[in-house]
């Protein structure tokens, strides 16, 4: 009964916060808005029994993510300014499209022989287990990919670094018209 | 109805009502991309958008095949990949402020091929 409650408060949560993430005026309120999404599904996962995916959601999108995306939006916007969306048929052939969208996964979900999934109970996945099972090389072990997301960070890390330094004449620009 | 009520109180949420709210949370990232003009709006739409996937991922996992754990990492590994795109992508878009002076999409229709 509590878990149902404590379901049904974190969806409303989550569908609240998520549509008015897109159609808020202010970027900084929407990011705040996307902020209390990631924390609801954090919630979500650790209803489900997930606690390491709890941690990882939070601390990495809710900490880490979040907080470029603030740092980002002091550096590329002046604050409290409203920002523009697009108008007129846009809007409408969007909102038409969602719509459409959503009702049509909507139907083939509430019709699909996957709701008559029973919710079974099972222990709690030990640190243990999910250390063996991500530093294993064998069946339904996932060392390849750990090793493959160290070398994506480092080359993420390298790119982004390239991407957004100056080079010798954009800071000789920046420095005439300060930007 | 009263025996249905209390017969489904006590129970576990339906998997059904997880994949619900991951699909809302998709299509409002769907529309947010759509009507956006700021790059920075369509970053936090396609955020949204990967977190559908994750639940989804979670969700699947636990309710089919609650003996493994594939979905979870499946989500783990999403969730690294959404750190790198978001690194990188944030570091176009503040490329993109430096040379055009504004951070929309409309700019980009100028960039040197």
């Amino acid at each position: 009964m509590t878990q149902q409650i404590i379901f049904y408060l974190l969806a409303i949560a989550i569908t609240a916060f998520s549509i008015l993430a897109v159609i808020s005026k202010r970027i900084v309120r929407s990011a705040t808005y996307l902020l209390f999404v990631l924390l609801a599904t954090a919630g979500l996962y650790m209803l489900l029994g997930y606690y390491f995916l709890f941690a990882v959601q939070v601390s990495v999108y809710a900490g880490g993510i979040m907080v470029l995306f603030i740092m980002a939006i002091f550096l590329t916007h002046k604050p409290g300014k409203d920002i523009r969306t697009k108008k007129g048929w846009r809007i409408h052939a969007s909102l038409l499209l969602s719509v459409a969208g959503l009702l049509l996964s909507g139907y083939i979900i509430l019709n699909n022989a996957i709701g008559i999934v029973q919710f079974i109970d099972k222990e709690e996945l030990t640190m243990q287990q999910i250390g063996t099972a991500m530093l294993g090389t064998g069946k339904q072990q996932y060392l390849l990919s750990f090793e493959m997301m160290s070398i994506l960070l480092l080359a993420c890390i390298v790119g982004a670094i390239l991407i957004a330094r100056k080079t010798k004449n954009d800071k000789n620009e920046s420095n005439e018209t300060e930007l | 109805m009263g025996e249905l009520l209390i017969d489904n109180a006590g129970a576990p949420v339906p998997i059904l009502a997880y994949q619900l709210v991951s699909l809302i949370i998709f299509f409002a990232g769907i529309y947010g991309f759509f009507t956006r003009r700021n790059l920075m709006m369509m970053l936090i739409s396609v955020e949204l958008i990967l977190n559908a996937a994750d639940i989804n991922f979670a969700v699947f996992n636990r309710y089919l095949y609650p003996g493994e754990m594939d979905g979870m990492f499946f989500a783990l590994f999403t969730i690294a990949i959404a750190a790198c795109e978001t690194a990188v992508a944030i570091a176009i878009i503040i490329n993109v402020y430096r040379n055009f002076g504004n951070a929309e999409v409309d700019n980009l229709k100028n960039m040197k091929g």
